[in-house]
């Protein structure tokens, strides 16, 4: 039972100037083990802050979260991490920051080079192993930065907007390895993203929040994740139910971005 | 002959470097813009270029090449520096360099002097009397002086005697054209002028005897123009009348001074009398009797000219930026000929002094001396181990006999007091200076890299050094060091000590920025990955550090050697800035700049070391 529970979590953050912003307000989920969950919002509604508390690097004012039963106070090794820019230490080669975590641990280095090998065949990084990362393009830094998180074998695996960076074509290649792995492993998986198209395609659940205070706006759960593992991404995105789905997202979104900045004038 | 042949490889080598350059300009890739880096990759042909160029400055600019190329010029400027030397004091007298004439000169300055006692006569508290007894002799004293102008109270004479002046100097003036100036010259002086050491071979820079036909010529001017010189400073304006006049003056201040009783009295008759006896020099001539001497004088000028000839030319360009003057009994290089010292001379320096013979001091510039291994194991092992061995030392007994034990043994191990083999140990100057940077900068790593990490990484660390470290940071090294020398002493530990103060510094402030440079998604990213914070400082904030820390060590090692001639030239008695010190207090020019090129070239060294480690340990920098 690894499952993510959370309870009314609260975030209110003291300003300098003596001001407070309330960045979470009563946040309640739980999130079963297995389960994609992708999180979508306009920025400044918190998704961040959420991630931030669930990897343990930040620590709620009120409530309480839980992963697997235990109270989530550091940074653990159960929660594996993935950044929008890779965050790689560039300063290894690719195989070294593979086992960066193993390392750490001083893990036993023959099980360690066969654990790298195995993950860079997943990631499809074959033969890169002794490539300094620094000569790596986007994309490959991204899936060098998922095998040095899922070598680790986290329970959870946290992503901050991994595909961000990325062009379009590498963006659709990433979210089918994103929907393999999260196939192959079973783990638990949750995505923060900008992109309504990719929350929908890759979210089994999908939360969109909105800010001011940053909570809980919506929850879905929808089949294309599920599809996605066996069919076409771009067939899945011309459905009339990805379609439909995405219109009254988009405009949910829009309407609290106008809420905040308010209404555009027309020209 | 070498410094010729290097002359011209170096002026081919600037053309060359020149010409490929704007070959490649055009040929250049167009898709590197303005501001791209790659435009400053390669361009070798351009550090030929500023080598080069630099090199022929110092050839030129120090007479190194004119020496090498006209070997005889020095000797022959030096002859007709010697005639110059001898008119100048007749052409000093006409308005050809200055703007008046003497005669002019002298008026104007003493006119003006009279005016103003007469100014100072009226104002002061004197009674009616004695204001008209002064102010009748300051008008006389005007009146001698302006006379001396006038043709009519003129010397008897003198208009022949500057005519004959002015035939002489025209005499000369054809001499030296001619062929036959100055006639056979004596077989001895020829072989005594020729045995002299040539330029720049002994003490006395500029062999002074002429050598050359040329030479002669301008030698013996020079002597028949000091006759007319010494002649023609006999002259002076000394006619009957004008004698007379002084004579009445100088017999009523006389009169005057033994009645005089008040104080300001006696002052301005004292100045009266200043005055009096400038005016009996007699300097002063009617302008229309000299007139023939300047134009004679412009004469010879021409004739030194044209006699000359091509000697003008290798004055102006190949000894350029100053001139050879004649002093009494020696010619000298003046300019930058004197205080930039000839590449040649100073290499020759260097060999001498690199000769472990010869050193500088009684002490090598860089070289090796054998050194037991039993005096390292003396410094390196503490003293101390032999005293934690257990068991005691062993004592005398009722005999007298010592009696040794293991302990004892032990400690003249540890104090170095057995028989070794010996090894070669580097020593010198130059070495002990090495030596001194790479000490302070090391102990300034050690200690300011990790302090520097805690500061990025601690409140406290950050407040508490923080204030420590930014006070003594900006005061100059060389403002702490009588403090550190007198504390530590003019050895290595003050040197060291104050070179580890510089570097500390940078180190601290290089690895503080390096550690608060860190993309915080990397701490994240080690922390979700199970790294412990001693994990994450090794293996994360360290490296990512690097590039800070390894451009503070590059900046250190510059500071560093500046701050260490500085500190050398204070007190010390080994080094290359105390060889510096010593070499200015004698003035000797060659061995400051050996002393200048070879810290130059050791920085060079140690820079380009530090580029070589940078490039190899950080390649990814700026490419994250």
């Amino acid at each position: 039972m690894s499952d993510l529970v959370t309870d009314n979590l609260n975030m209110v953050f003291e300003l300098p100037d003596g001001s407070s912003v309330h960045a979470l307000k009563d946040v309640t989920f739980t999130l079963k083990k297995g389960e994609l969950l992708s999180v979508l919002g306009p920025s400044g509604c918190g998704k961040t802050t959420l991630l931030n508390i669930v990897a343990g690097f930040l620590h709620p004012t009120g409530g309480s979260i839980k992963l697997g039963g235990s109270i989530i106070e550091k940074p653990g090794v159960d929660r594996g991490m993935v950044f929008q820019q890779g965050a790689l230490f560039e300063w290894l080669t690719v195989a070294d920051n593979v086992n960066f975590g193993l390392r750490m641990k001083n893990a036993d280095k023959e099980d360690t080079r066969q654990k790298v090998e195995e993950w860079l065949n997943i990631v499809g990084l074959q033969g890169f192993g002794e490539t300094p990362t620094y000569q790596l393009s986007g994309g490959m830094q991204q899936r060098v930065a998922l095998a040095r998180c899922l070598i680790n074998d986290p329970d959870l695996i946290l992503m901050d907007e991994p595909l961000g960076a990325l062009d379009a074509l590498t963006r659709e290649k990433m979210q089918s390895l994103v929907l393999k792995i999260w196939k192959e492993t079973g783990k638990t998986i949750m995505i923060i993203t900008h992109s309504v198209e990719e929350a929908l395609l890759l979210g089994e659940r999908l939360f969109v929040m909105a800010p001011r205070p940053g909570r809980l706006h919506k929850q879905y759960r929808l089949p294309f994740a599920e599809m996605g593992l066996d069919g076409d991404p771009r067939e899945i995105k011309n459905e009339d139910k990805f379609v439909e789905t995405r219109e009254e997202i988009l405009t949910m979104i829009w309407n609290m971005e106008e809420e905040i900045m308010g209404k555009v004038e027309a020209a | 002959m070498i410094v010729a042949i290097l002359y011209i490889a170096l002026v081919i080598v600037f053309i060359w470097s020149i010409m490929h350059g704007r070959k490649i300009i055009r040929t250049e890739r167009t898709d590197a813009v303005f501001g791209n880096p790659i435009r400053t990759q390669g361009g070798y042909h351009w550090v030929a270029c500023g080598v080069s160029s630099i090199l022929l400055v110092w050839f030129t600019f120090s007479w190194d090449a004119g020496r090498a190329f006209f070997p005889n010029a020095a000797n022959e400027l030096c002859q007709v520096a010697k005639l110059n030397r001898a008119v100048n004091p007749i052409r000093s007298a006409f308005p050809i360099d200055n703007r008046h004439l003497l005669g002019t000169r002298i008026l104007n300055r003493d006119l003006h002097q009279i005016e103003l006692l007469s100014e100072e006569l009226d104002d002061l508290d004197l009674t009616d009397a004695e204001r008209e007894d002064l102010s009748a002799l300051v008008d006389d004293v005007r009146e001698t002086l302006v006379l001396q102008a006038s043709t009519e109270y003129m010397a008897p004479g003198i208009s022949e005697r500057f005519q004959d002046i002015a035939m002489r100097i025209e005499k000369l003036a054809l001499d030296i054209q001619s062929d036959d100036f100055p006639g056979p010259v004596n077989e001895t002086q020829m072989a005594e002028a020729l045995a002299q050491p040539g330029w720049g071979e002994s003490s006395t820079e500029i062999p002074v005897l002429p050598k050359t036909d040329r030479g002669h010529v301008f030698d013996a001017a020079a002597e028949i123009m000091g006759e007319i010189t010494s002649d023609y400073s006999e002259i002076r304006n000394d006619g009957p009348e004008l004698v007379k006049r002084i004579e009445d003056i100088r017999q009523r201040i006389q009169e005057l001074e033994a009645v005089a009783v008040q104080d300001t009295y006696a002052d301005i008759l004292s100045d009266i009398e200043k005055i009096s006896k400038r005016v009996d020099d007699f300097r002063v001539f009617p302008t229309q009797v000299t007139q023939g001497i300047e134009a004679s004088l412009i004469l010879l000028e021409e004739s030194m000219h044209d006699r000359q000839g091509g000697l003008r030319f290798i004055d102006a360009w190949a000894l350029p930026g100053g001139a050879i003057l004649a002093g009494n009994n020696a010619c000298s290089e003046q300019g930058s000929g004197r205080w930039l010292p000839k590449p040649s001379d100073t290499l020759a320096t260097f060999i001498w002094m690199a000769d472990p013979a010869q050193g500088y001091k009684g002490f090598p510039l860089f070289w090796y001396k054998m050194k037991p291994v039993s005096e390292m194991v003396d410094f390196i092992v503490p003293d101390l181990i032999a005293d934690l061995i257990p068991g005691e030392y062993g004592h005398h007994d009722e005999r007298g006999n010592i009696d040794y034990r293991f302990k004892d043994r032990i400690y003249s191990f540890v104090t170095g007091d057995f028989d070794s083999f010996s090894v070669p140990v580097p020593t010198g100057h130059i070495w002990d200076s090495i030596l001194r940077v790479l000490a302070g900068l090391f102990l300034g790593i050690l200690l300011g890299v990790p302090l520097g990490l805690f500061m990025g990484l601690s409140r406290f660390a950050k407040g508490y050094f923080d204030p420590l470290v930014e006070l003594y940071r900006p005061v100059p090294p060389l403002a702490w060091a009588p403090l550190i020398l007198t504390i530590f002493g003019i050895q290595d530990d003050g040197k060291i000590f104050l070179l580890f103060m510089v570097a500390f510094a940078i180190m601290v402030i290089s690895a503080r920025t390096g550690a608060t440079g860190t993309q915080l998604s990397k701490i994240h990213a080690a922390h979700s990955l199970g790294a412990t914070n001693r994990q994450i400082i090794q293996q994360v904030i360290l490296p990512n550090s690097l590039p800070e820390i390894l451009t503070g060590i590059r900046i250190s090692i510059g500071v560093c050697w500046g701050t260490l001639v500085a500190a050398e030239m204070l007190a010390g008695t080994t080094g290359i800035g105390f060889v510096e010190n010593v070499a200015r207090k004698q003035s000797d020019y060659e061995i400051i700049w050996m002393t200048i090129i070879v810290m130059g070239v050791l920085g060079l060294l140690f820079d380009l070391i530090m580029r070589f480690v940078i490039d190899k340990t950080i390649p990814w920098r700026g490419k994250g």
